[in-house]
């Protein structure tokens, strides 16, 4: 769900009155306006960039080389897989490949109605106990497409 | 009468333990001795690095800790009627878990309380042992702390292998108004864990760690760069810097010693690039996570352009052992000039992953087949990749390398981090070089040319190798090298640098890999 603009102003506001005498507070300002509402809206990069006296070109140019920083809202459900080396190494390829097919989506994408969102990423250290995801924000271990059907299954995702 | 004293249980609170059901564990253990009426006192403490028994759960006993694992939630009733909390007789019972083979054999400096301490308790840290190294360094003139750090032949964990105390030494020469110690929690290497489970599982090592090199250097503010993915490691951390600060250890006024230091965390946002140091410092700074041209070295000019002691969380939390039992300990352990110990991570596919600290010297051989049991699908082991995505692959004929910078810098390879992947002989390696290439172009910062533009290049180019005809094969492969060759010499940072390494180490040990099929 996209925001309304006098939230994403109220958000950017306390953001940069808590951050704005730290050095360097760009990243934490945009952390703390993805963990309000959940993305860093469009409209929220001029407010952003006035108040640090950046340019809008600066601040979007942050926000969209991080790949933790989403422009638009993620579904209600976020399923991250890590497609690293040691998660590779215990059949990842495979549980990507099922993921993708039971979730019918591709990487970086949201479902039509909204319920999830499939995510690639890049090494959870939990590499002992691969493979790895992170569930709605709950790191998973030794994760297999069971794991993976009882989410979906949960999320009601249509099979 | 015993049974009715509280009984003490450790459930690690370590991400890789939660990660297979430890916080159920916890829950299904408090709510099941509350019914029972039995009094008790749960610790989430860190992992002793065992994962293929975890959630591993301690109870203390009359007669010592007593280890039962792996534990599932459902499980603790059965355990509780079996005596658990007075250490009884069950199927998942491991005894002292220091005794098993696993833990014998390692010389642990660096996590040595790893798994036993209370992560949250700063009482317990000191009790262990922890701040005798700062107290031993708040009687130091500065540069004497920095000569007992060189002297102990420490050399930077996070991969570059530096010296660590010329590192210092620079820092603590120059003349500035300001000076920082930033710490590179962006353990972005798979494979690699050990800093996440130090700054789970003992975040005061880390902490005291930085307030020594702060106290070294003339550093009053201290930044840890910490990756986004560690949410549990910044809990354990923002816990942990509080209560340092509440009891003196940070602030305006280090134990009374007249000496300000402090330190703040700082979340990354998901980009690999940014365990580079000047990307991090970039990134600490608020911008785009580019790497910057060196000279000036970040000990000169680092963050917000002051002299800055940029160290992996490995090395800050070697530095305590080092002050409290002096140089000469910590560098006769070791081989050659890898001085020391190494927390080893051994991870992917092998029957028993986890952390192995020991003085550098093991081979390849003794991790993945003594400790790791081998493969864990129960396959023939293949290779290994050791020191992250930019690491290079082994064969299982070198198995016999040894685990330490010069070894494997001699063999074409790097120890990176410590982390050790292991592959069956279902791998292709191939698609591993493509991978490579792939996450290279990936997380390029697309500051230069070889590294933007090779790894793309790369991947098309391994495409071909795999689709073409046998004809434009030989070519194709030359070409391959030489895109490498252009890569690793003219790659501003060892992301594009260091990429050929893994895909030239599949290319020359598994040729027929390349082969069209």
């Amino acid at each position: 769900m996209t925001r309304e603009r006098s939230s994403i102003e109220r958000c950017v506001d306390a953001a940069v009155t808590r951050m704005r005498h730290e050095p360097g507070p760009l990243l934490e300002i945009l952390h703390s306006v993805q963990n309000d509402l959940g993305y860093v809206p469009p409209e929220s990069v001029p407010l952003i960039a006035d108040a640090l006296n950046l340019s809008r070109a600066e601040v979007h140019g942050v926000v969209s080389f991080y790949h933790h920083f989403r422009e638009r809202p993620a579904g209600q459900h976020t399923l991250q897989l890590c497609r690293a080396e040691a998660c590779q190494a215990m059949n990842g390829d495979a549980l990507a490949a099922y993921a993708r097919k039971r979730l019918q989506l591709d990487f970086g994408e949201t479902r039509d109605d909204g319920r999830v969102t499939l995510e690639a990423v890049y090494c959870l250290g939990n590499c002992a106990c691969a493979p790895s995801a992170m569930i709605d924000g709950q790191l998973r271990g030794r994760v297999d497409p069971q794991t993976i059907e009882e989410y979906a299954a949960d999320w009601g995702v249509p099979a | 009468m015993s049974a009715r004293a509280t009984v003490t249980v450790f459930v690690p609170g370590d991400a890789g333990a939660v990660s297979l059901g430890a916080d159920a564990v916890a829950g299904a253990l408090a709510r099941e001795c509350q019914r029972r009426e039995l009094p008790l006192r749960i610790v989430r403490n860190g992992s002793r690095g065992l994962y293929w028994l975890e959630p591993l759960v301690e109870v203390v006993t009359d007669a010592g800790r007593v280890a039962y694992g792996p534990v599932r939630a459902a499980e603790v009733p059965a355990l509780l009627d079996a005596g658990l909390l007075e250490g009884g007789q069950h199927a998942l019972r491991l005894g002292d878990i220091e005794g098993h083979d696993w833990l014998r054999g390692q010389q642990r400096l660096t996590t040595a309380r790893l798994g036993i301490v209370d992560p949250a308790d700063i009482d317990d840290y000191i009790a262990q042992g922890g701040y005798v190294g700062l107290s031993t360094a708040l009687t130091m003139p500065p540069g004497e702390i920095v000569r007992v750090v060189t002297d102990s032949g420490l050399r930077g964990r996070g991969g570059a292998a530096f010296p660590t105390g010329i590192k210092w030494k620079t820092v603590h020469d120059q003349v500035a108004p300001q000076k920082y110690i930033a710490c590179n929690a962006d353990e972005g290497d798979s494979g690699t864990f050990a800093d996440r489970m130090l700054m789970e599982g003992d975040p005061f090592a880390l902490i005291e760690g930085m307030t020594i090199a702060g106290l070294a250097v003339g550093a009053t503010q201290g930044y840890i760069y910490l990756r986004v993915e560690y949410p549990h490691a910044a809990r354990a951390l923002a816990l942990a810097l509080r209560a340092a600060r509440e009891r003196g250890y940070l602030g305006r006024d280090v134990r009374d010693s007249g000496r300000a230091f402090d330190i703040s965390v700082r979340l990354g946002a998901g980009a690999y690039i940014c365990g580079e140091e000047t990307s991090m410092l970039e990134s600490l700074e608020g911008r785009r996570g580019e790497v910057r041209v060196r000279p000036p070295l970040p000990a000169i000019k680092g963050l917000f352009g002051q002299p800055t002691v940029v160290n992996n969380v490995v090395t800050l939390a070697t530095v305590p052992v080092i002050l409290a039992r002096g140089a000469p300990l910590y560098r006769d352990f070791g081989v050659g000039k890898s001085r020391g110990t190494i927390p080893l991570q051994l991870a992917g596919n092998v029957k028993r992953g986890g952390l192995v600290e020991r003085a550098f010297g093991l081979t390849v051989n003794q991790l993945v087949y003594d400790y790791g049991g081998g493969s864990a699908t129960g396959r023939p082991v293949r290779a290994v990749q050791i020191g992250g995505p930019l690491g290079a692959y082994l064969p299982e004929s070198r198995f016999d390398t040894v685990l330490e910078y010069e070894a494997l810098a001699a063999s074409d390879g790097l120890l990176g981090h410590g982390g050790v992947v292991v592959f069956d002989d279902s791998v292709d390696m191939a698609r591993m070089a493509r991978y490579a290439l792939e996450f290279c172009a990936i997380e390029s910062c697309g500051k230069c040319t070889p590294c933007r533009v090779g790894s793309t290049r790369g991947v098309e180019l391994v495409d071909r190798i795999l689709a073409g005809s046998n004809g434009a094969h030989a070519g194709d492969i030359a070409l391959l090298d030489e895109l490498c060759d252009t890569m690793a010499n003219g790659s501003l940072c060892g992301l594009g640098g260091l990429t050929p390494y893994p895909v030239r180490s599949a290319l020359r040990n598994f040729g027929e890999d390349f082969r069209r099929r």
